[in-house]
């Protein structure tokens, strides 16, 4: 069951740096074939520092630490219930390889529907890199079944 | 170079064919992403919660609509993109990416369109992700 009262609730920071060798992990996991994403120069050559982080990647770096669902665990949500239902990313500015990143989540709402059988848990994520310039906004939906 | 004058609602963006999901490519995605659910790797854990095998990871599929998208215009074009899960993508599927062009406005200075992207199973058509990209082509990118 989840509590009301945690909404609002703000989770500790997740910092990530992003490296080169996860984003070509990530390429290869995806059939990214497009050089921008897999090759320095053809990423340079599009006006990028570095390789650029792919849209979907950022919700990748935000679970990159040693238990990433222990913030959802402790909100009460079993993990053996839990459905991914909504995914929105918001973008300012671009990410590179070599970035360091911040995530700063909160608890966004918690509701529940069909008399309690659906929960949702909707949770904000602000994304800023080392010069502190904004980058992404993420909102993510979770159903928990009861 | 997509160019906002040349696009018109209604048009669809080249398709997005991905290779069937095979239990290596969710391992490889889960250590890519390092989202190691086990409903996305570990069979016993999946039929221990009442599936028949495990199933693949939603933000797969969300990131091969990443692809359809950057595939079409620069990353740095991509305002948003918003979607809903609507159905479990199984083992062995393999996922066609689709987009229409549903708004196109210029608000201000900006030129905005809104596409309508969907990833969808191959043989049943089964929509598993859709949802909507918006595109500000004020900059004409090179891509």
């Amino acid at each position: 069951m989840l509590d009301i009262n945690d909404i609002g609730k703000v989770f500790d920071p997740i910092t990530a740096s992003v490296e080169k060798g996860q984003l070509s992990r990530f390429a290869k996991a995806i059939g990214q074939n497009n050089l921008i994403y897999i090759d320095n120069a053809a990423a340079r050559n599009s006006g990028y520092d570095d390789l650029p982080v792919p849209p979907t990647f950022l919700f990748c770096l935000k679970m990159d630490v040693p238990d990433p669902f222990e913030n959802y665990e402790k909100l009460g949500v079993c993990l053996q219930k839990l459905l991914h239902a909504n995914q929105s990313f918001e973008y300012f500015n671009a990410a590179v390889a070599g970035d360091v990143l911040t995530f700063n989540s909160v608890v966004e709402d918690i509701y529940a529907k069909k008399g309690g059988a659906l929960e949702f848990l909707i949770e904000k994520t602000k994304v800023v890199n080392q010069r502190d310039e904004h980058i992404a906004d993420l909102v993510t939906t979770l159903v928990i079944r009861s | 170079m997509v160019n906002f004058d040349d696009i018109y609602v209604g048009d669809f963006l080249p398709v997005l064919s991905t290779e069937k999901i095979s239990r290596t490519t969710l391992v490889l995605y889960a250590s890519a992403s390092g989202d190691y659910n086990p409903i996305h790797i570990d069979i016993d854990f999946a039929k221990n919660t009442g599936m028949d095998d495990v199933f693949a990871h939603g933000m797969l599929s969300m990131a091969y609509l990443g692809r359809l998208l950057t595939n079409w215009v620069d990353q740095r074009s991509i305002k948003k993109v918003d979607v809903r899960f609507t159905a479990i993508t199984p083992l062995f599927a393999q996922i066609i990416c689709t987009g229409e062009v549903q708004k196109k406005q210029v608000v201000g200075d900006q030129k905005i369109i809104e596409v309508l992207v969907e990833a969808k199973d191959s043989n049943s058509g089964e929509i598993k992700i859709s949802g909507i990209a918006t595109i500000n082509l004020t900059e004409n990118r090179s891509n």
